[in-house]
């Protein structure tokens, strides 16, 4: 019978004998995010801009990350990277001015609940067609090359190229607007700051899907499956899991929330071109670097800090936009070469 | 035999190849001649200076096995290296001189970190972050508009004795004019013409084949002795010099270079296009994707033309074989091609008249 | 003599160019331990991983239960062999050599990830598990924390933890003794001899003899990716020159 010393076993911190490890939760990234906006606060002067440039970096944040969260799951459970993500956003955009254009009576009328209902359509239709081809493309595109990254890359760009001409031939090679609602237009005051309803609503849905990705990752076994796919897939599958299945409803559920991120963009820059899903796919990159490549939460906190930095760089020195991205990532980099979260693995 | 040595001992290996490369090469040779028209004229510059342009990246992508999304910079560099200088310092050699020199000097600083930089992050990393680096030039390139002439780019002029206007002959001959143009275009064939027996060189020399044996495996040819760190920026460095050559030789035909010529992201598919379709790691693969891409960009939208014509009526199907959806065709040619042929079309053919080896049986 | 539950026949491995195993013959009897023994690089690993799955064997024929669960398949057969989580499903747990512990997930986690049939920790057999806690305190102990904070004899525990915390017909352990402190090691052994009594079936890789020797009922050796000693643990423990001429050691030398 074993009798497992009163000691602590070799190995244990001697300091750690009289408590048990604390699990600590690694603050500092979030701390960048409020260094950050806590730093543009006296940049930007007054107050109440300041407030409204934070509610927009937050709400473009919220739909970055939206549309960032499937691609940073899908490669760290499989290693694929989809460089035809921005495809499922463009189609969740374009789906959605066909909504609008066909809820036209809902929208017009500048009363919240059939406009909430039109948009709540456009969202779920965006989702909906977004998993449906997401699992066509999973299916066509990406399963005959697992495993070759640079075939994966490859392929992946060759099926947006030939996805972005098809929606072409459904929606049209032109731009087309996608005027946000009567009832959705205009802003709210908050003290002397105005907030941009949509953007309100943006924030909202973006905690709802968080809210719901942190439910299903941390509190059912097939997020646990997840998790743990994500760190270890061979050890998953050694325990009797067929990961391969897990990993298809997670490509399809990464280009829902890609379609439902490009329905929410579309309606944020109140115009929709062919090119959107390339718009949207470079900073979707940098976002999920920042954030570490696989880790849900720090995909969350990247977007957020590019959402923020965005805004503030754009209101304080416009041409400087892009570089300020590309900077942030740069100096994330060299403080974690791995990403704000890096997942422990392989 | 000689021509073995000239092309570094890379010889076709399959007949129906060496006919087509062949032709290629009469075509563009003699283009001035067969094909009249300033139209084809310009395509054939385009193809010249997409053989350079793609079978540098072969070399990145093909040979050294570095994913790079950056490689649209050095080709711009290389143009409004040439672009900025005529204009500052006016249409004269010096200038060209000067503009090329600086630009090639910067493409190799850059490169040579980005190459450094590539070693550090895991593969997928390196592309992504170089797909950032790209947009960040473009955007970089669109707002200095005091040196780079922003959005509209800067037009300027050649030394005379290139520019179309100053002839050579009052007449033409054997149906082309003798011009500025004229020799223009010969400038970009011959340079090109070397630069391509450059590169195959370079792919067929002892450092070539360091190169391969790190792409097959890296670890292994660490462990073998060879540093792979050195091996793999050098192949960084040439390739983006090559490629910056080939934006010297654009800009010295266009006399035009904007952030759209040269620095966008629908030309690094271009590329990318080519040496997929073409045929990675072959270098000829670089010149058969090179005249299939741009003849298809330029005429088979007139071919599509024809086809469309008769599905005019019907809804979708009219829409699919738009001239406008040529794009269409060639993705799905891309795909199929990654899938099918991943040799391209060189692989193709040469592997017609041997049986593929027989596959190992390991999984993974 | 009892049945044979796995069996190895003519198995070759290839891991690229490498050819690691050439025809490993080896029959793992029902309710024993069996140890594989051998020096670095002998194919033991290897071995484990082509059972797994992990690796196809590129010649010969591996049986579970009388099903066939690996090599080529025959002209004329109908599937494939299984892969992975089917093999794992017909009731094989591995243990690996790195114990693939999942380190940002809690001990619980962990846990709950091995026991296929329970579909949250509610579920979880708590017999069985008072039971595994009595042979690894830690556990208790360290049940909601990550399992990267856990020394490592603790993880050793969790990995062997795991693959019983459902019955399994047969249990694949890879090297449990690397790296441990002897204390440690002692109390491994005490956690597989309880294990040893539920008569499960167990191929133990192992490279210390004195655990071989403690807990095996049969043994058998590789060298250059072969079987080359097969028989009952006994003989083979009290012969000092056949271990030296095998193994490269003698039992003085081990504690």
């Amino acid at each position: 019978m074993s009798d497992l010393p009163a000691v602590p076993p070799a190995g244990l911190a001697p300091a750690a004998a009289e408590a048990l490890p604390q699990s600590r939760f690694d603050f500092l990234p979030l701390l960048l995010l409020a260094a950050i906006a806590l730093i543009a606060w006296p940049m930007v002067g007054s107050s109440s801009t300041w407030l409204t440039l934070t509610f927009a970096g937050l709400a473009m944040g919220m739909i970055v990350f939206i549309a960032a969260s499937g691609l940073t799951l899908v490669f760290g459970l499989m290693d694929v990277l989809n460089f035809g993500h921005s495809l499922f956003i463009a189609l969740g955009a374009y789906i959605a001015t066909s909504v609008f254009a066909a809820t036209l009576g809902w929208t017009s009328v500048a009363s919240l609940a059939p406009t909430l209902a039109a948009v709540g359509l456009a969202m779920l239709a965006a989702m909906l067609l977004g998993g449906v081809f997401g699992l066509g493309f999973e299916r066509i595109i990406v399963r005959p090359v697992y495993g070759q990254h640079l075939k994966q890359i490859l392929v992946t760009i060759g099926g947006a190229i030939v996805g972005e001409e098809l929606i072409k031939v459904v929606w049209g090679p032109a731009q087309i607007p996608l005027p946000l609602p009567e009832a959705l237009r205009g802003s709210i005051l908050i003290g002397d700051a105005a907030v941009e309803k949509f953007r309100l609503v943006a924030v909202v849905v973006g905690l709802v899907v968080l809210a719901a990705l942190l439910w299903m990752l941390n509190r059912t076994k097939i997020g646990l499956l997840i998790r743990a796919g994500v760190q270890d897939r061979e050890m998953v599958e050694s325990l009797g899991y067929r990961i391969r299945r897990l990993f298809v409803g997670v490509f399809a559920a990464g280009s829902a929330l890609a379609g439902l991120g490009g329905a929410l963009w579309g309606m944020n820059q109140q115009i929709v071109i062919p090119q959107i899903g390339g718009q949207v796919n470079v900073l979707l990159f940098i976002v999920i670097i920042i954030g570490g490549l696989g880790s849900t939460l720090g995909c969350l906190v990247g977007a957020l800090v590019v959402g923020l930095l965005t805004n503030y760089v754009g209101f304080l020195a416009p041409k400087l936009t892009m570089f300020s991205s590309i900077g942030l990532m740069v100096a994330v980099l060299i403080w974690r070469p791995q990403g704000l979260y890096p997942v422990t693995s392989r | 035999m000689i021509l073995d040595r000239i092309v570094s001992h890379d010889r076709p290996r399959n007949r129906g190849l060496a006919i087509v490369l062949i032709a290629i090469l009469v075509g563009l040779a003699l283009t001035p001649f067969i094909f009249p028209g300033t139209k084809a004229l310009n395509v054939a510059a385009k193809v010249i200076v997409f053989v350079v342009l793609a079978a540098s990246f072969d070399l990145l992508l093909g040979y050294t096995g570095i994913v790079s999304f950056a490689h649209t910079m050095f080709f711009g560099i290389g143009a409004y290296g040439i672009a900025i200088a005529s204009t500052r310092l006016g249409p004269t050699w010096g200038a060209l001189a000067a503009g090329a020199l600086g630009a090639l000097a910067l493409s190799a600083l850059l490169s040579f970190v980005i190459g450094l930089f590539s070693l550090r992050v895991r593969a997928i990393f390196f592309a992504m972050i170089t797909l950032a680096v790209a947009s960040a030039f473009l955007t970089l390139a669109s707002q200095l508009s005091e040196i780079t002439g922003g959005e509209d780019g800067l037009t300027f002029k050649v030394p005379a004795a290139l520019q179309p206007s100053t002839e050579y002959a009052s007449a033409p001959f054997l149906g082309a004019s003798i011009d500025g143009r004229f020799l223009s275009y010969y400038l970009l064939f011959f340079v090109a013409l070397l630069l391509v027996l450059a590169l195959l060189r370079i792919v067929n020399s002892p450092f070539g084949r360091v190169l391969q044996a790190i792409r097959e495996n890296d670890f292994r040819a660490e462990a073998i002795g060879y540093r792979t760190v050195v091996y793999r920026t050098i192949a960084s460095v040439a390739s983006a010099l090559f490629a910056t050559l080939a934006g010297v030789l654009l800009a010295l035909w266009l006399r035009y270079n904007g952030p759209d010529t040269t620095l966008s992201f629908e030309i690094m598919l271009d590329v990318l296009l080519i040496v997929v379709i073409g045929g990675m790691g072959t270098i000829y693969g670089a010149v058969v994707g090179s005249v299939l891409l741009v003849l298809a960009q330029n005429y088979l939208q007139d071919l599509m033309k024809v086809g469309a014509a008769s599905v005019q009526d019907i809804p979708v199907l009219s829409q699919i074989v738009s001239p406008d959806r040529w794009l269409l065709w060639l993705g799905i040619l891309f795909v199929l091609s990654v899938y099918y042929f991943p040799n391209g079309v060189v692989g193709r053919l040469r592997a017609m008249h041997r049986p593929p080896p027989p596959a190992p049986s390991a999984r993974t | 003599m009892s049945e044979v539950l796995l069996s190895l026949s003519g198995v070759h491995t290839h891991i690229g160019a490498y050819h690691i195993l050439h025809g490993v013959d080896l029959e793992v009897p029902a309710g024993q331990v069996t140890m594989l023994l051998g020096r670095n690089g002998a194919g033991k690993t290897t071995t484990l991983r082509t059972i797994m799955g992990l690796w196809s064997a590129s010649a010969g024929r591996l049986t579970f239960d009388g099903r066939r669960i690996g090599g080529p398949a025959e002209p004329g057969a109908k599937a494939d062999s299984p892969r992975t989580p089917e093999i794992a499903r017909l009731g094989i747990a591995y243990v690996p050599e790195n114990m693939g512990i999942f380190a940002d997930l809690t001990v619980r986690e962990n846990m709950l990830l091995a026991a296929r049939d329970a579909r949250n920790a509610a579920e979880l057999d708590t017999t069985r598990l008072e039971w595994l806690f009595s042979l690894f305190p830690a556990l208790r102990k360290f049940w909601l924390y990550p399992a990267g904070k856990l020394s490592g004899g603790q993880k050793q525990m969790l990995a062997i933890a795991r693959a019983m915390v459902e019955p399994r017909r047969l249990l694949l352990i890879d090297e449990p003794s690397k790296g441990l402190a002897p204390a440690i090691v002692q109390n491994l052994i005490s956690a597989l001899r309880e294990l040893k009594s539920t008569a499960t079936t167990v191929l133990l890789v192992e490279q210390n003899f004195a655990v071989a020797k403690a807990l095996g009922d049969r043994v058998a050796v590789m060298d250059d990716g072969r079987v080359v000693h097969r028989g009952d643990m006994a003989p083979l423990a009290e012969d000092e020159g056949l271990q030296h001429k095998l193994l490269g050691l003698s039992l003085a030398t081990h504690h």
